[in-house]
């Protein structure tokens, strides 16, 4: 009874939207403007409207080149990029919460139509460029049967990735197109409902410890606060014996990690809260300080409280700190690494950030790859568009970014999760730049002694 | 001449209509209740609960709505007050519909609206009942 009359409804918002154009608040870098939480009766959904690419390709700036290097894959997420130049992609779709109200029955078949109909491929794919002519000519399954594997990373000889339910870890040898083996355990990952199910990943400087981000179980504690224990955080694994700590709090779903070159920081970009407004809550890029609390649920952005969560704390509200630098509400950040002088210099210093796109929005946003310049160490001026024309504005949408993979060897790999393709940009004339640090592209002897005691970077990545 | 009488209005609200009728009334109390629960605890489920039992109340006041338009547009069986009964009958299902949505909202963003809405909606089936089971009594002649 009500599902087709929402939908009217929703049709009809989007119609109207289109010829809207209210000013947007300025809502990117370190202090965004955050208007009043507001709600009216329906939330405002514009869901994409999936297309083939055909001919088409995502637009990227003067003097790059785009192409698909991999295409009909299973849902690709997240890729890393490995010491030979091959690139893993892990596929797949997780989560596993029930529909709690007549609301989540609703939403879930209208936001089902924006996403790809594939079933996840819960695999490893592999792929070769054996003669570096830019074309990835080979592609196999490094591994599979894994449950919805999102984050990676490399330490060593050790592949590490996070299933929704558990980090695991293969042996790895520069080369291998499979692995040798199934995966060890490292240790069990939060995975009860798993509402926000995607488990990002990253390695410390050292090799030493695994930073895991755990998502939030709901929007705003609607599947109450027990569902919550122990999820919207990053934990802090140790490599070698498997044990956990809460390395920060309150990141409601932080779902991308990367860490800081030349400094060993460790930066997440962060999903915030919905359905208090087209301009609430922004998502965010932050360098992540050990032992804070940022805010979810109680708070956002600091202290701004949350009225929607009961029994509120306001001890936790005072205690909560905002993060660096705002992408804009809705966005929906899903990946983010760190550039290299081999993207060219106005590329060099920065991170880039894939951003999904919005649905609960009347005026899209999102729906591309930024770059966000760095000026020493820290974020230094408005997001650049660099990997855009995802989604036409009458809402026909050909891919949403994911991943997002700083090749050393100057090449941006960005998932696309809509059209199942890997997408690799880099600059038309190759750029000239000494050798690069050891930061950016890592020795990777074949013989290693165990992770945790050496200290050559690993290959960095989510 | 009672027969004739008997043609010309149904002496009880069909039977159906009565048992969809009648059954608002537990579904939306068992809504504001819940809510009222809710209020009280923080503990979700019964929010849950109260979302669920709204669209239970919304679907056999339909249901019943039906029944009453049906009413409505055979004048040789319209009795007097059929027409109020329909009016709070509708007003009920369009309360009932606006709480519905005010739960959709995530955790407390649907209260103490929700709660009100619901008591609302309560006494609303109440009153549609009594008017429903009271219009086809008929007394006397023309």
């Amino acid at each position: 009874m009500k599902y087709p009359c929402l939908l009217a409804i929703v049709t009809l918002s989007a119609t109207l939207s289109a010829c809207g154009g209210e000013a947007e608040p300025l809502q990117v870098g370190a202090s965004p403007e955050l208007p009043k939480p507001e709600r009216g009766l329906l939330p405002d959904m514009v869901i994409a409207k999936p297309a083939k690419w055909g001919d088409k390709v995502p637009t990227v700036p003067d003097g790059y080149t785009i192409k698909a290097i991999a295409t009909d894959l299973k849902i690709p997420r997240q890729t890393l990029v490995l010491p030979n130049g091959d690139i893993l992609v892990a596929e797949g779709r997780g989560g596993t919460a029930p529909d709690l109200k007549p609301k989540d029955i609703i939403a879930g078949i209208i936001k089902a139509q924006g996403t790809s109909p594939v079933k996840g491929g819960n695999r490893l794919t592999l792929l070769r460029d054996a003669d570096g002519d830019g074309t990835y000519e080979t592609s196999t399954v490094f591994a599979e049967n894994l449950n919805a594997p999102y984050g990676l990373a490399l330490v060593d000889n050790k592949l590490y990735v996070a299933n929704q339910d558990a980090l695991v870890r293969f042996n790895y040898q520069e080369g291998d197109t499979k692995a040798s083996g199934p995966p060890e355990t490292v240790t069990q990952l939060p995975s009860e409902i798993n509402h926000h199910w995607t488990k990002a990943l990253t390695a410390s400087a050292d090799g030493q410890y695994l930073y895991v981000g755990i998502g939030s179980n709901s929007n705003i504690t609607e599947r109450g606060m027990t569902a919550e224990a122990d999820r919207a955080r990053i934990w802090r694994v140790s490599a070698g014996t498997g044990e956990h700590k809460a390395y920060a709090t309150g990141l409601r779903n932080p779902t991308a990690l990367a860490i800081q070159p030349d400094t060993g920081q460790l930066w997440a970009v962060v999903n915030e809260r919905d359905e208090i407004g087209p301009n609430l809550v922004p998502d965010y890029l932050t360098a992540v300080q050990e032992g804070a609390f940022y805010g979810w649920p109680y708070s956002y952005w600091g202290k701004n409280v949350d009225d929607r969560v009961r029994p509120q704390d306001p001890d936790k509200v005072a205690s909560a700190i905002a993060p660096d630098y705002s992408l804009g509400s809705h966005v929906a950040a899903l990946g983010v690494d760190f550039s290299a002088d081999t993207m060219g210099a106005q590329f060099a210093d920065g991170v880039f950030v894939g951003e999904h796109g919005s649905w609960n929005r009347s005026d899209p946003v999102g729906y591309k790859v930024v770059f966000v310049p760095f000026t020493d160490g820290h974020p230094s001026g408005p997001p650049v568009d660099f990997v855009a024309g995802f989604r036409d504005d009458d809402g026909t949408t050909r891919g949403r970014p994911v991943g997002v993979t700083v090749d050393p060897r100057g090449a941006l790999i960005v998932a696309d999760d809509l059209s199942n393709t890997i997408w690799r940009v880099t600059p038309t004339q190759p750029v000239q730049t000494p050798q690069p640090a050891s930061a950016d592209q890592p020795a990777q002897p074949a013989e290693r002694p165990e992770a945790g005691t050496d200290s050559t970077p690993p290959a960095q990545n989510e | 001449m009672n027969q004739i009488f008997e043609h010309r209005y149904s002496l009880t609200v069909y039977p159906l209509h009565a048992v969809f009728l009648a059954g608002t009334i537990p579904l939306f109390l068992g809504a504001a209740l819940s809510d009222a629960a809710y209020a009280k605890t923080f503990h979700i489920q019964w929010n849950n609960f109260a979302s669920w039992l709204l669209v239970a109340g919304l679907v056999f006041a339909g249901i019943a709505l039906i029944f009453a338009i049906v009413d409505l547009f055979r004048p040789y069986q319209r009795a007097r007050g059929i027409v109020l009964y329909f009016l709070v009958l509708l007003a009920t299902w369009i309360v009932g519909f606006i709480d519905a949505l005010i739960h959709a909202r995530d955790a407390w963003a649907g209260m103490p609206t929700g709660l009100v809405l619901s008591i609302v909606v309560t006494l609303l089936a109440c009153v549609a009942t009594w008017l429903g089971f009271r219009t086809p009594h008929v007394r006397g002649a023309l």
